[in-house]
């Protein structure tokens, strides 16, 4: 009994320890960004790196789920003759909850595994070391672009696929099962809004963007130097990161669709 | 020990995860010589370098390198310290994402406003000095472990610092490259004017171009001295060590309990 207490007692010590680490780790990024001549180019390039390159796999994955909502929601809607309104319905799912929460969950995937594994390695190799010792600082040099980075794309991108999906959704819906284009747009305009829909799933990516930045750079920059540990730290970046946007979903929702 | 010390450790302990790595280290690393530390596996010595770089704090004891008290120093003063301390990793550390010309551009770029042709003839004199002229297009994937050592020497030297750390230069390296190795640090110590600290276990190679050598065992510094002094040394554990007798006073085995009881064995075991 005394055995499991004081394991208890550790489990919640080492994780106070690691949230400490971690706030200090953030003080350190956010209030240490390079001077512009130095960090722009190196942002450029990390946005081109979790950005760009993450591009395909949003793109793709908005297309087939604004083209299954547009089927699923045909299905549904056409039971109760209201098949029209399959617009608003693809467009409010996507604006307000999937766009977001689904980049965010493909990002952690895509570029927040491998923002993980690349300092994992940089610090493995003694990349992270050797910088501190020519008197370059790599929380500066290394890890606030790729934080500014993901800060940035992941909104971007979350605009992307629910666009695409609208697209996907329009496809489906219009193209190939006939509803009325007129109907489809005309819906979708009356309905969404800019303040209540797009901007707060906006904020929303702007949120998990941050979060799943900072899991995953801290994941990397925290890791135990050897292959099983940069292993373990992008399975914890994944599973912490797609645990945190469905939690933190849940509690933005709740604040800003939440009228009771 | 004719020069004033450079770098100069006193009583340094340093622990990590509960145990003691070092155990009241007293050292001193003259100016302009190089300076060699050497000692079996484990024994600390790379944390030593580390002290002296400032990535790593003492439990308690001093650590001053040309006057400036290192774990003490504030992080500006610390950083601006290091930007007159060349290092060579264990692996070489050289970025992966960059070729070996921006490899050795790299400091250069990041602490001077020199112009791009001036930068480029710094870097290309650096390559020469290690005789790599020709492979600045490369990338580091591209280089030999001889090789890319040789391209962090130059990294490490191209803002002309006052003291170069080694770390375990010669580990793995064929017997070429370490005649490279060894040419190449003693040319640059006495061309450059640097003090050299070189932490190895290489006995020969090491003891071949240092002025002073120091061999650290269990925490302590157990034998300090000319490569001459050295080798004479009366300690039966530095003869050891030098000679890579299997068992001494380094026992060959692990301590372990009673073997008997480890066989599953319940009478007496001789």
């Amino acid at each position: 009994m005394i055995d499991r207490i004081v394991a208890l007692g550790r489990v919640g010590l080492t994780t106070m320890a690691a949230l400490g680490r971690s706030g200090q780790f953030l003080a350190g990024v956010v209030f240490g960004v390079p001077r512009p001549s130095i960090g722009f180019p190196l942002l450029v390039r990390q946005l081109y790196a979790v950005g760009v390159l993450s591009l395909a796999i949003i793109i793709v994955s908005g297309l087939f789920i604004g083209m299954v909502l547009g089927l699923q929601g045909y299905t549904i809607l056409s039971d109760y003759g209201s098949e029209a309104a399959i617009g608003q319905m693809i467009a409010l799912t996507l604006v307000r909850e999937l766009g977001p929460v689904v980049t965010a969950l493909l990002f952690a995937g895509r570029a927040g595994s491998a923002l993980t594994a690349e300092i994992g390695l940089m610090k493995a190799t003694e990349q992270l070391s050797s910088m501190e010792m020519m008197g370059v600082d790599p929380l500066r040099r290394v890890i606030a672009p790729r934080l500014w980075a993901g800060f940035i794309a992941m909104p971007v991108l979350a605009i992307i696929f629910s666009a695409v999906g609208i697209w996907g959704g329009m496809l489906v819906g219009v193209d190939w099962l006939g509803v009325f284009e007129g109907s489809f747009w005309g819906n979708m305009q009356s309905s969404v809004d800019f303040v209540d829909d797009v901007l707060n799933g906006v904020i929303k990516s702007v949120v998990f963007g941050f979060v799943c930045t900072w899991i995953a750079v801290y994941q990397g920059y925290d890791c135990v130097p050897t292959s099983a540990g940069i292993s373990s730290a992008t399975t914890k970046t994944v599973v912490y990161s797609s645990l945190a946007v469905l939690a933190l979903d849940f509690v933005l929702t709740a604040v800003m669709f939440g009228d009771f | 020990m004719d020069s004033p010390a450079y770098i100069s450790l006193r009583e340094v302990v340093f622990s990590r995860s509960g145990r003691r790595v070092l155990d009241g280290i007293t050292l001193d690393i003259p100016r302009g010589k190089i300076t060699a530390i050497m000692g079996p596996s484990g024994t600390g010595k790379t944390t030593v370098l580390r002290l002296i770089g400032g990535q790593l704090r003492p439990d308690s004891g001093s650590i001053f390198l040309d006057g400036h008290d290192v774990p003490n120093l504030k992080r500006g003063a610390l950083y601006a310290l290091r930007e007159k301390i060349g290092m060579l990793f264990q692996s070489g550390a050289l970025f992966t994402d960059l070729s070996v010309y921006e490899n050795v551009a790299f400091p250069l770029r990041v602490h001077t406003s020199l112009p791009e042709d001036m930068i480029h003839d710094i870097v290309l004199m650096k390559l020469e000095a290690v005789g790599l002229r020709g492979a600045r297009q490369l990338m580091p994937s591209e280089l030999s472990g001889g090789m890319t050592r040789r391209v962090a020497l130059a990294r490490s030297i191209a803002l002309d610092p006052e003291l170069i750390m080694y770390d375990e230069p010669f580990a793995g390296q064929d017997p070429i490259t370490m005649g490279v190795l060894v040419k190449l640090i003693r040319d640059l110590n006495s061309s450059m004017g640097l003090t050299s600290v070189l932490v190895s276990h290489d006995v020969p190679e090491s003891l071949s171009i240092c002025h002073h050598a120091c061999i650290i065992a269990d925490g302590k510094v157990i034998g300090e001295g000319t490569p001459d002094e050295i080798r004479a040394h009366p300690s039966e554990q530095i003869q050891q060590f030098l000679r890579g007798q299997p068992d001494g006073p380094v026992p060959f085995h692990y301590p372990a309990g009673p073997a008997g009881a480890d066989y599953g064995l319940t009478g007496e075991v001789s």
